[in-house]
């Protein structure tokens, strides 16, 4: 059966342990997870968790029923099997800014609409964020600049509302 | 408003509202507060074990045999880590008890305090849900929670970790009467639609089987399968956890299939246009080779747990729900449709024929040995004497084998043993939970040689509570089932398996007050058997048995299920 990436988005009891028991379950099911994202949500007593995945349609089905079968776990939803969906990443990307590629940085972050967040003498901390395709892309436009570091924080996911009701 | 009281009695209140009137458990340092108030609620009675390992066996033997929630109660650090056995058997089979650990005190955690271990982390794999009570007002909610989750739903071991200070501290108890987890709403109801489903697979079947597992032991679902097999004429054949759920003596039953299955039940299920599963999961011991398993059939599978069902093998019509109403919806739409009990007889006529044939071909067998006493006969006999009439626990190898071969279970919740995880060392206490919650039953464990050592020293907890269980070890100076492997699949190099030093087990009985006797030859056994059955005392018959004899059939691990070693 065919593999495929699946971005699941898990509504979790925000207790102590939830999370060590989700990580858990992948690790103990030899599950794979890609990224994870965790935060909180409007209600403070649950926890918002975006986790992206791999496998076949089977081991996809049986994640989200492990998942489920956690008392902590409230709600899962595979967001990539629903459709619709809005995906975003950001990165923090600490680049090299000499003197000669300063002004084209600065004129990359004008093109892709990415923000400088912190100059130094040398260097350029530039925050990107959108799907993960343009991440990659401009990564790579960076790469030649010098990146002397790279924070990512994992896809989160939202499903669209249904535009004609 | 709740009545003020310290966390250690909060405890005890919450046993007392549970209904739990027996506890198993061994004191110390950081739970010792809550063995104060043992101390002073007699009413709760407490069983003292020589290891923690066998109170969490003796809770889940508890569970088995009465189907109420065990509770075992322990100290912190090796208290705790010695339980770990125990709660990864129950939550394999699904066994519903409570574990209750000490803990240091909440400023400590973390800290590599004296008798400190981080058991919640330690048993979150291996346990329904856990908790760490960190405060006094969160202590009557988790208690009852833990009750609530062990109990409901597919069942399971609940621990709850309560630091020394929490059981110290006051607070308010309030018991709520009912509680309601958002997180956790099991489906008992099943889907009608599938009920439906499954009942035009079921008419249009020609060689169906019923195939049922622990679930309906657990559901309490054991007259809905006698009732939908005796109605529809299908034959039934049961996993390990599910001997019982149908009688071992009806002329419908195939008995136990999988891996020690027999010949006719598992030809059955290889041959079978329909399997109707119920609370079983397909585990490896049942269905070896996967894609050789039930290769025809169209699969109904019921069961309460989401994830047991499409996990190991394909289901056509998957039903999520408790085994006994989804037992009974199907009933209700059999009836509806109103064929008569003719019509399913004549149906399925040729189909028995077929499984008679097999029945007839290969039935289970042994050679007897006018020089040996073979294992196989002892269970026999033991069948015939106690006339189904006991509660069997087991340890496990080949001991276990035997015994879900020729003991022929008639009534759930009487045999008790470890499916799962298959812990040696399980049987005994198991068996002292088993007849503490079934005083005037006879409690029997069937034992081996190297299992019964693994928890042996449990013989004094159980002349402590003077409980008159029989144990027989099936002694053949092996580690027999690992033997059987290393003879059949490792050319006989027989690496670890030979018991040299063996205890005398009579005279260990002795030693601890019990009775011991022993016999070698096969006409020894049904007299002896019938005078340690009639012993109003624990009584140890150590069995000299053919110290080579395998279990079979036996399908290789791995293998198709209809490739057995028959002999």
């Amino acid at each position: 059966m065919a593999e495929r990436k699946c971005t699941l988005s898990v509504l979790v009891e925000n207790t102590p342990g939830a999370l060590a028991r989700i990580a858990g379950l992948f690790s103990g099911r030899g599950f794979n997870i890609d990224s994870l994202c965790v935060a909180e949500t409007l209600d403070p007593t649950l926890s918002h968790l975006t986790l992206v995945t791999r496998g076949d349609d089977q081991i996809i089905e049986q994640i989200i029923k492990q998942l489920r079968r956690l008392i902590d776990v409230y709600k899962v939803v595979d967001v990539t099997e629903e459709g619709d969906f809005v995906e975003r990443e950001m990165a923090l990307i600490k680049v090299r800014a000499e003197k000669e590629n300063r002004e084209e940085i600065y004129r990359l972050c004008e093109i892709f609409r990415l923000k400088i967040v912190d100059v130094s003498p040398r260097t350029y901390i530039i925050e990107v964020t959108g799907d993960k395709e343009k991440l990659e892309a401009v990564i790579e436009l960076l790469r030649p600049m010098g990146i002397k570091e790279i924070v990512r924080t994992g896809l989160i996911a939202m499903k669209r509302e249904k535009k004609n009701p | 408003m709740g009545q003020i009281m310290t966390g250690a009695r909060m405890v005890i209140e919450a046993l007392k509202k549970e209904g739990v009137e027996i506890v198993f458990g061994y004191p110390g340092g950081a739970i010792i507060d809550v063995y104060d108030e043992l101390y002073k609620n007699p009413e709760i009675h407490h069983v003292l074990v020589r290891h923690e390992q066998g109170a969490a066996h003796a809770a889940d033997g508890y569970a088995r045999s009465t189907g109420k929630v065990g509770v075992a109660i322990v100290t912190s650090g090796p208290g705790a880590t010695n339980t770990v056995t125990g709660i990864a058997t129950a939550y394999m089979d699904s066994i519903p008890i409570v574990v209750i650990t000490g803990q240091v005190p909440t400023k400590l955690i973390g800290n590599d305090a004296f008798q400190e271990v981080d058991i919640t982390g330690i048993t979150r794999p291996i346990t329904k849900h856990n908790f760490l009570v960190k405060r006094i007002e969160d202590l009557p909610r988790i208690l009852k929670a833990a009750f609530y989750i062990a109990r409901t739903g597919r069942p399971g071991p609940v621990l709850v970790d309560l630091p020394k200070d929490v059981q110290q501290a006051k607070g308010e108890f309030n018991y709520l009467e009912e509680i309601h987890l958002r997180s956790y709403n099991p489906t008992y109801e099943p889907h009608l639609k599938q009920i439906e489903k499954a009942y035009l697979l079921l008419e249009k079947a020609e060689r169906p089987v019923f195939l049922i597992g622990g679930g309906v032991i657990s559901s309490d679902a054991a007259p809905e399968v006698r009732e939908l097999a005796e109605k529809l004429n299908l034959p039934v054949t049961m996993t390990l956890m599910g001997l019982g759920g149908f009688p071992g003596d009806h002329e419908q039953s195939l008995g136990m299939l999988g891996m020690h299955g027999t010949y006719y039940a598992n030809m059955a299920v290889a041959h079978c246009d329909v399997l109707l599963a119920v609370g079983a999961r397909f585990d490896d011991r049942v269905t070896g080779k996967v894609d050789a398993f039930a290769p025809n059939a169209k699969i109904i599978h019921i069961d309460i747990d989401p994830s047991s069902i499409q996990k190991n093998v394909k289901v056509d019509v998957p039903i999520v729900g408790d085994c006994k109403r989804a037992l009974t919806r199907l009933l209700e739409m059999i009836k509806e449709v109103g064929k008569p009990k003719k019509y399913w007889k004549e149906r399925f006529k040729e189909w028995w024929e077929q499984i008679d044939i097999w029945r007839r071909r290969y039935p289970l067998s042994y050679k007897e040995d006018p020089n040996y006493i073979k294992p196989q006969y002892v269970i026999e006999k033991l069948y015939e004497l106690t006339k189904g009439e006991a509660i069997i626990c087991t340890e496990v190898g080949q001991n276990q084998m035997w015994t879900a071969q020729y003991y022929k279970f008639k009534y759930p919740r009487t045999l008790i043993t470890s499916g799962g995880l298959g812990t040696m060392g399980f049987g005994f206490p198991a068996s002292i939970g088993a007849q503490m919650g079934n005083p005037g039953k006879l409690v029997i464990d069937i034992a081996g040689d190297g299992s019964i050592q693994m928890n042996i020293q449990e013989l004094a907890t159980a002349m402590d509570q003077k409980l008159p269980i029989k144990i027989i070890i099936l002694n053949n100076g092996y580690l027999g089932m690992v033997r059987q492997w290393q003879e059949l699949f490792y050319e006989k190099r027989y690496s670890a398996v030979k018991l040299t030093t063996l205890p005398d087990f009579v005279k260990i009985a002795e030693a601890y007050g019990a009775v011991g006797m022993r016999i070698t030859k096969p006409q020894e056994v049904e007299p002896t058997l019938k005078k340690i059955l009639n012993m109003d005392k624990l009584a140890i018959l150590d069995v000299i048995i053919a110290p080579e004899e395998g279990v079979f059939p036996m399908v290789p691990a791995g293998k198709a299920t209809t490739e057995m070693i028959l002999v």
